[in-house]
This record gives C-alpha cells, structure tokens and sequence, in this order.
C-alpha cells in the first residue's frame, strides 16, 4: 500500500506509549524530577535525527513484531523496566488508542493533524529541555515537508494502510468503554452525528443542474443521520489550533486504564496462522531494526543512577495474574531470528546492540530486556 | 421497506479498501457467488438463497517477493460473453482465473520499472468490455486485456493514458443500440473520470475533470455517469458531453462503493460513514435531462461499509461488507 505510513504510525503510537507511561509515573508516585528524566530520555532517543531520517524513507511497513521490538528498545530507553505483561499491556494501550484515532478522523489528511496533537503534547512533557524541544520541532518541519504536499488520494492510501495493520485487534480499553466509544464486542462506535469533515456537505442535498452548469432545482432527502456544517479547519503549522481532540491525551492521574484480553475464536484461527507460518522475511526485518535501531542512540548513564520498575497495573500481584493469564493468541513475539544462518548480520546487530548501554538492575532483571537475549530465548 | 436478513460468515475479516465486494448472480443455478478482499488474501464463497453458505475458497497473490506479504487491492467477476473470468488486483499484477477461483488462467506481473519507489506500486479497477478485461494501474494506464472465448491465450493488446493518478474504479455498459461495442468510465485518485469507446482500439470520448477528491467509485448506466466521491458526494454526468446534471450531498464520508441494478436504473451507494443508500435513475425522455429520486436509507451501525452489490437484477436485495467485519450483510425486501 502506501509506502509514507511508517512515520505516522511510529509517532502517533510512540505519542500513545508517552501518554500512558506519563499517567502511569504520576500514579505510581515517582518522584517528578525521575518521571520527567524518564520522558525526557525515551523522547529524545525517539526523535534523534539518524533515528528519523531511517524512519521518513519511503518503505513498506514492517509487521507488527518488527514495529513491537522497536517500541521494546524505546520503552528501555531510560532507568525505567517494564515487565513482559506490563510492555504487552502498555502495547495494547497504544494501539487501540491510535486504531481508534484512525477509524474516526474525519478526513483522511486529518491523521496528520492528529499527529501534531501527539507532537504538541509531547513538547509539554519536556518543555524544560529546549534541544529536546528543537528535536521535536525539526520532525514537525520534516512531516509538513513530506505530508504536505500529497494529495487526497494518497492520504486516503495511507488511511486504507494503517487500518489494514489495525485490522482484527479488538482489544477492550476500560477508558473507551466508559466513555461509550468502543462497544462492549471490542468495536468502536461510529457516530452519525455531529460535524462534517471540512470540504464535505451536510447529507440530505440533491442540486439538478442545467446544460449551462446553473443550479435550477434543490431537493432535499432524508439521509439517516443528524449532522452540523464544520465549524473550521484545524491548523497544519507548527503552532495553531488543531480544532480536532483525536490524538490529546485522555488519560488523567484518576482515570485508571485497564484492558480486557478478548480474542474470539475467529480472530484466534487468523492471527494464529500469523503466528505458525514460519517468517521468511525475518532477515529483511533484521535488516530494518538494524538500520533503525543504530541510529537510536541510548544515553549511557553516568554513576551509580538507581533504576525503577514501572507497572502498568494497580498491583504486582494482577501485573503478575495479566501475564499467566494472557490468551495465546495475543501474545507478542519479538522477532525469531535463524541464529544459525547469517552470523555476519547477527554480530553487526550484536555490535550496535553492544553500543546501547543498560544500567543492570540487581534483582528484577528480567532476561527480556536485551534484544539479543529475546532472540536467544527464542 | 428493506429489512436484515441472515449474514453469511467470512474466515477473516473484510479490509479497508473501496469497492470491496463483488457479486456474481447466478439464478439459474440458484446461486451466488461472493468476493471479498481480506488482506494478503481473498476469499471466494457461494451460498444458497437464504443466505446458505456452500462451498468457500482462498486466494492468495502469485508472488511474494518483499518485506511483507504483498496484499490484494480487488477482486471482481468479469462477465464476457463467452465465459466469466475472476480477475484479483495486487501490489504484484494482476492474476485472472476460472469463475470458480479453481484455475488461474493468467497472470501478468506489473513493470516494477514504472513505478519509483517513492511510489506504491499496485493494480486497481476491474471491468469487463465486450470481449476485453480493463484494469486499472497505479500509474493511471489502464490495460486492455483481450479474452478469448475460453484457453489462457490472453493477451494485452492496448495501454490508455488518459490519468496521471492511480485508478481507482471501471464501469463498463454496452454502447446503446449498437451490438460489440461498450462504453467504459475509469476514474482515479484526482477525481477526474475518462469515458470511452471500445472497440479494436478504445477511444477517448470525453473527460471529466475532477475538484481534488479522490473518486473511489463509479457506474455507467444508459450514458449516465454516476460518480462516487471522498467528500462523499455522489455526481451524475451525462456521459457522451461530460455535463454535470446532478449533486447530491449523498454521505458524511468518503463514498467507498457504487453498484447498480441495470434493469431497474436502481443505484446503491455506501460510504464509510456507515450508511448505505438506494437511488432511482432516470433519464427525462423530453428534455434528456438526468433525475435521480432516494429511495431507501440503511445505516450499517458502527460499521466503515467498504463494499455493497445488488444481489438481484432487480435490485430488491443487496450485500454489504464492511472494514473488520467477518461477515457479509445481507439485505432483502420486506
């Protein structure tokens, strides 16, 4: 499909990740200075400028494995550790929340705006950091460059790509359910009321034009629905009024985000295919962490900086339930890699992986944290 | 006036994608034939009336080469006169077999020098004329396939250029009063629409430009040209002078399939605004103006519609299939 989704997904889900991480922090009561350096490392390695540029390459985009692993590395990218069953929920989280965002933009150009929200909030989580902030602000440059031009039609390519990599994930959101906008089966509720996208009429209109190209008749029609003319466009600058809240953060220090594992039997029967058929394009992906994840560089910490354990749910106990309890199905795997085939790949990966420096943690450290031991496992 | 009847159930979900569902009604037979476009793959099932699913099938893209499991843009009976071939669309070419899916039949890889790779590159839009299969390509050429009566001898033997931007859709109806020859609409991602002459060459007739949406389907019936649009407006054009005759504010999204009963001047539109409705075409006989009348008004809840097909010539029953749904609606007449 369209080869210019990559940086949008990866933005908007690393925006998602940040929100939920940030409600988290506050929840668990770490102290500001630590939660502000956790945000402050994991966007500044998002935003690296060797980082975006592998990402702004037109390309395919990479399965949901590749992507996850990528999001892994980010996740890790401070003194913070996610659990398996934390990094698996918080995976969820992002995605059904950019699924979401998706579904229900109102034009197809508007995932860009979307993007921005994400963007513009993220420049509040590190708004003490200007070269952060600069950081962020060239990736807006470069995304107006790229999207701005492109027409209609390619956005519409771009919206078709995106649901199709969204397609069958049914995931319940406590946060969506209770705001009524995903039902109780896992879909999401699509009004049929409110305002027109921006450049679409209110249904119920027929015009009959003459052969001269005059309107001589106007007839009305009962169309179903209950919509409003749009009020305004939001803005595609740097600094403006997005009019659109799809992609602000819903998420608050009181709000709790719990998700249900729900997969039916059909949703089962597909995605365990996925999962059997062996992967013959792992080298291709190989290829692509490799290339994204040398140009992440991870701040190698300085003296003795004491890690913590973050949980996405409200106890170790449920933390450790959600992980025992995890339908087979929705399990993510990171990507299997032929160990015994291609050694030069995997001592090149091996050595870019050696250049990313993480903090031993005494007691929790899960065997999960570094890549090469993921693959090890395997 | 139209009320649910029962679903038929699908192995994998329906894709995001316009004009994803294709019919095939074979009355005599008290068959139909369904075509949906999953992904990575399609699935072919014939049910029974009522809804009965029979036997079902799964077709996958010839080849594979690249990052991902290449995916399938559309998959369409084509309805010649000699035979009925099933044409599926990818990001690799275009592959055509038996009506059945048993057999392919043909196969034709797209130029991967056409295309740059800041481009996707894909084939889109399936219509049979006369005697030849048009399908549309990312590069805005259409293919004119010429078919025999039955073998595998295909051939291509024209390329239209008349878009720059990829096709999106092709309609094709036989040319009023005249025998082998067929009118033909293709539209494209710029919204502007091309119609034609077939005949051992195609002609371009007239073209219609389009105002910066994407025109994601369209229909031909009796030199009207009905145009599906992405602000969700749907145009009738006179097709031999290009005049636009009617607007209609159909939908509140993107319009993403068109069908229509020909029998009946009936046309169905769905859009991703989880509406579908029923139209009433008609040509004034004195002024030769172009009319259009609604008749009906479904809404599909909470579903982005991504395919609707009349199951009946008289378009007193339709299908409907939408993006994540692992079913196909069906609608009957009360």
């Amino acid at each position: 499909m369209s080869v210019r989704t990559l940086p949008l997904l990866f933005l908007n889900l690393g925006g998602e990740m940040l929100y939920v991480l940030d409600q988290r922090l506050r929840a668990q009561n770490i102290p500001g200075d630590k939660a502000r350096k956790v945000l402050n490392d994991i966007i500044s390695t998002m935003f690296n400028r060797k980082f975006m540029e592998e990402l702004f390459k037109p390309q395919e985009l990479y399965s949901k494995k590749a992507l996850r692993t990528v999001y892994d590395r980010l996740a890790h990218a401070s003194i913070m550790r996610l659990n398996q069953a934390s990094m698996d929920k918080l995976y969820d989280l992002m995605t059904m929340a950019f699924k979401y965002q998706v579904l229900l933009c109102p034009r197809p150009k508007d995932v860009l705006l979307v993007t921005f929200n994400h963007l513009d909030a993220i420049k509040g989580f590190v708004q003490d950091s200007p070269t952060v902030i600069h950081q962020v602000d060239e990736t807006f440059r470069q995304l107006s460059e790229v999207y701005g031009k492109l027409s209609e039609g390619e956005f519409q390519l771009i919206r078709q790509t995106l649901l199709i990599f969204f397609q069958d994930l049914h995931i319940r959101v406590s946060t969506f359910l209770k705001d009524k906008v995903q039902n109780s089966n896992g879909r999401f509720v699509l009004p049929v009321s409110g305002p027109v996208p921006w450049g679409t009429e209110v249904p119920g209109v027929i015009r009959v034009f003459s052969v001269k190209g005059k309107e001589v008749k106007k007839m009305k029609f009962r169309h179903g629905g209950d919509y409003v003319a749009a009020q305004k466009e939001g803005s595609f600058e740097l600094y403006g009024d997005r009019v659109l809240k799809l992609g602000t953060n819903m998420y608050s220090a009181s709000r709790p985000v719990e998700t249900h594992m729900s997969a039916t039997s059909k949703n089962a029967a597909s995605r365990a295919q996925e999962n059997i058929v062996p992967n013959p394009l792992a080298k291709e992906e190989l290829n692509f962490l490799a290339r994204l994840m040398g140009g992440m560089e991870i701040k190698k910490l300085s003296g003795p900086e004491p890690g913590f354990r973050l949980n996405l749910f409200t106890t170790d106990e449920e933390e450790e339930h959600a992980a025992l309890s995890r339908p087979e199905e929705l399990s993510y795997e990171v990507i299997s890699i032929q160990a015994t085939q291609d050694q030069q790949r995997n001592e090149e990966l091996a050595r870019i992986m050696g250049e990313f420096e993480i903090t031993e943690q005494p007691e929790n450290t899960s065997k999960g944290d570094d890549l090469l031991a993921m693959m090890d496992r395997l | 006036m139209f009320r649910r009847e029962r679903s038929i159930p699908l192995r994998s979900s329906a894709a995001a994608l316009s004009n994803n569902l294709s019919v095939l009604q074979l009355p005599a037979r008290d068959l139909t034939h369904f075509g949906v476009v999953h992904g990575p793959s399609a699935q072919l099932l014939s049910a029974a009336p009522e809804g009965v699913p029979l036997a079902q099938r799964q077709l996958h893209v010839k080849e594979g080469a690249g990052v991902s499991p290449p995916l399938i843009t559309q998959v369409h009976w084509c309805v010649l006169p000699f035979r009925v071939l099933l044409v599926l669309t990818s990001h690799r070419g275009i592959q055509m077999y038996e009506s059945d899916g048993s057999v392919m039949v043909y196969w034709h890889a797209l130029d991967s020098g056409d295309a740059s790779s800041v481009q996707a590159m894909f084939a889109r839009g399936i219509a049979a004329s006369v005697h030849f299969i048009c399908v549309g390509t990312c590069s805005g050429r259409v293919l004119v396939f010429d078919i025999p009566a039955k073998g595998p001898n295909i051939v291509l033997s024209e390329e239209l250029a008349g878009h720059q931007t990829p096709i999106t859709d092709i309609a094709t109806e036989r040319a009023q009063g005249q025998d082998g020859v067929a009118d033909m609409v293709t539209a494209d991602d710029s919204g502007v629409l091309c119609v034609w002459r077939s005949g051992p060459e195609f002609t371009l007739l007239t073209r219609i430009p389009g105002f910066g949406v994407p025109c994601p389907s369209v229909q031909l019936w009796q030199g009207i040209v009905a145009a599906g649009y992405g602000n969700g407006q749907v145009r009738l054009y006179d097709a031999s002078t290009g005049a636009l005759h009617v607007q209609i504010s159909a939908h509140a999204r993107t319009i993403s399939a068109l069908d229509l009963a020909p029998e009946v001047g009936k046309l169905l539109s769905a859009a991703e605004d989880t509406f579908v409705h029923i139209w009433k075409l008609n040509r004034n006989p004195e002024s030769g103006s172009i009319e259009v009348e609604h008749c009906h008004g479904e809404c599909v809840s909470d579903t982005q519609v991504c395919g609707v097909r009349f199951c009946d010539p008289l378009g007193s029953s339709f299908a409907v299939t939408g993006y994540d749904l692992a079913e196909i609606l069906r609608f009957g007449t009360v």
